[in-house]
């Protein structure tokens, strides 16, 4: 597709519900409704909010009651679509899915994803950007429809029969024949953004050994000093997706909701039960349950860790703990024990 | 023995209104709550295994976790024991009987009670842990042929704490199961059984059973289970053999919401009931 046809091809989309698109706003970038074509800015590399507002909402009503009887509260039926979704954030939103939508489905998240339309769109790569180092930084599937922005031109990937019936539509604005010269601009394009990327983390394959091996680390102890239990972390990491449920009573007393809002497992009392009894009283508890659970346990329980190497972290904890300085720190201490630097 | 089944397919969170049966109290800040669900077909369909658990709900006030304390074997309404120690637990108290309560589940894996047959079973529980466990005595004394030898023994603060008092030593009468009942301390100076910590009473059992068939099961106060746990290997019994069940903060019962996650485990998935074997590593476990 060209690109002078690419306005044409984002009203052809609004048409299909409500379109969300990055937009600038203070030099962060932020998925808002778009109005208009003009309002899209996708010079980015990351929105503060991955799309997982979209699926998981940072807070949202389940059940409405009345003094006698209650109702279940699901979402809309109106389709959304979201334009400018970068490879990480799509990989996150396929680790949402599997844990989602697996043999126990979630009615929220089902039906919010079901009305979701995903438009990716290709990126190049920050000093934050880690996604090399996780193997997200590509995507080929998890997406309707996908945007490879080159010089003159947009090659556009079809992920599903979603995205195929707006390519079908779309038909008189794209171009069938992709030729070779295309092709051999976008293996340039690819080869180029690779070598792009600055940042990495340190033996990621063996990162769940390393976590495994400093268990019982000073590590943790020295970021847990650190840590501020904001729950930033969790507000921004495309994966993080506990979530907190409470009841909330109106000023009449006769009628309320039930409210399911994110949750962090860095914020106190995420583990404590009836009685006051605090499974993980203090910072460094908790925090290693946040590092461990995402880069550890989740490979044994669906394959990969659930780091898609967005650098929302790296960006956004007030006190620089993030996927690279724990993964740094951890090496390091093994490197000081063990003699597997050496590969 | 406990690993994961398949799970059916619990699709929404939907609860279904039980009526309160009866109410009485266990001890001062403990009722015992029978239920039974409000629609007929429902209340026969509703299959569970002891070490199961179901949720509650009250509107305006939240949701929380409780375990099954009746067991499966006796049908048409399930039981539970709830000490007050909450919001949500102090509003649940001021329901009377006859009092419509929404439930959903059962959650969690349980106690495999068909694989445990022909063995020996040492039954330990502390304080509240006297609620879940229940639910295996209940079901071993209607199956008790199923079974070899059975020890029950269980700990409470002072008599007056004791969970199901009347239960249990209706228990050590009927002498189905070999129930011994330890309080730490006497106060009223009548306790006519066992004084001292239920953790005293497990060397005794080393000659009376084959420790390789064998299976030991826990449940107590966080604190119980370290010395309980210490006391069954000292009689060899199997790492594997030694059942757990724990208690951890939940939302949603079906693996979502993130809270029960220990180590890379959800409680309310494929616990509550762990091996020792399977969590001896995981450190923050008690």
């Amino acid at each position: 597709m060209s690109k002078e046809k690419f306005p044409e091809f984002v009203e052809l989309i609004k048409n299909k519900g409500k379109l969300f698109g990055p937009v600038k706003q203070k030099e962060k970038y932020s998925y808002e409704e778009i109005k208009d074509y003009s309002e899209l800015d996708f010079d980015f590399q990351r929105t503060i909010i991955s799309p997982k507002k979209f699926i998981t909402p940072a807070k949202y009503t389940t059940l409405r009651f009345v003094k006698f009887g209650q109702t279940e509260v699901l979402p809309d039926d109106e389709p959304q679509i979201v334009m400018g979704v970068h490879p990480c954030d799509i990989h996150a939103i396929k680790i949402l899915d599997r844990l989602f939508l697996g043999n126990i489905k979630d009615p929220y998240y089902a039906k919010r994803r079901e009305n979701l339309i995903i438009i990716g769109h290709s990126c190049l790569p920050d000093d934050k950007c880690v996604c090399q180092s996780t193997g997200t930084d590509m995507v080929e599937d998890g997406f309707d429809l996908f945007l490879t922005e080159l010089d003159d031109f947009y090659l556009l990937w079809v992920g599903s029969d979603k995205g195929l019936g707006i390519a079908i539509e779309a038909e008189n604005l794209l171009e069938e024949n992709v030729s070779e010269e295309e092709i051999q601009e976008y293996v340039r394009w690819q080869q180029e953004r690779s070598s792009m990327f600055t940042t990495s983390i340190p033996s990621y394959k063996y990162l769940a050994d390393i976590i495994h091996l400093n268990y019982d680390s000073e590590v943790w102890e020295q970021f847990g000093e650190k840590c501020l239990s904001c729950g930033t972390c969790s507000l921004v990491c495309p994966t993080c997706n506990c979530f907190h449920v409470d009841d909330k009573i109106m000023m009449n007393a006769e009628e309320g909701i039930r409210e399911r809002m994110l949750d962090s497992c860095t914020l106190p009392y995420y583990s404590m039960v009836a009685g006051n009894h605090d499974f993980r009283p203090d910072r460094t508890a908790r925090l290693k349950l946040y590092y461990t659970h995402k880069l550890k346990e989740y490979i044994g329980r669906w394959g990969q860790p659930s780091c898609v190497g967005c650098g929302r972290c790296i960006a956004y904890c007030p006190v620089d703990i993030n996927v690279i300085t724990v993964s740094n720190a951890l090496f390091e201490e093994v490197c000081e024990t063990q003699e597997v630097c050496d590969q | 023995m406990t690993a994961s089944k398949d799970k059916e397919e619990i699709s929404t969170y939907k609860t279904q209104p039980a009526e309160i049966l009866a109410i009485r109290d266990l001890t001062d800040d403990t009722r015992y709550f029978k239920l039974r669900c409000k629609d007929i077909t429902m209340n026969k369909d509703f299959q569970y295994r002891p070490g199961q658990f179901v949720i509650f709900s009250l509107p305006g006030v939240g949701e929380a976790t409780f375990s099954l304390s009746s067991t499966p074997t006796r049908r048409d309404f399930i039981e539970f024991g709830i000490r007050k120690v909450g919001s949500f637990t102090e509003a649940l108290f001021k329901l009377k009987k006859g009092d419509t309560i929404d439930i959903r589940g059962p959650y969690g894996d349980g106690f495999e009670m068909e694989d445990l047959r022909g063995r020996d079973l040492i039954i330990v529980s502390g304080g509240l842990g006297a609620v879940p466990l229940r639910s295996v005595l209940l079901y071993i004394e209607d199956r008790r042929e199923e079974y070899n030898k059975v020890f029950f023994l269980n700990g409470a603060r002072s008599p007056k704490d004791m969970l199901y008092k009347r239960d249990f030593i209706a228990m050590n009468q009927r002498q189905i199961i070999d129930t011994h009942l330890a309080v730490d301390e006497d106060d009223t100076g009548e306790w006519p059984y066992n004084v001292g910590f239920v953790t005293q009473l497990i060397p005794k059992l080393g000659e009376l059973i084959d420790s390789e068939n064998t299976t030991a099961i826990i449940c107590g106060p966080p604190i119980m289970y370290k010395f309980v746990i210490q006391e069954l290997l000292k009689l060899n019994i199997p790492k594997d053999q030694i059942l757990m069940t724990l208690e951890r903060r939940m939302k949603c019962g079906q693996g979502h919401c993130g809270h029960c996650a220990v180590g890379g485990r959800y409680t309310c998935l494929e616990g509550p009931v762990f091996t020792y074997y399977d969590v001896q590593h995981i450190k923050e476990l008690i």
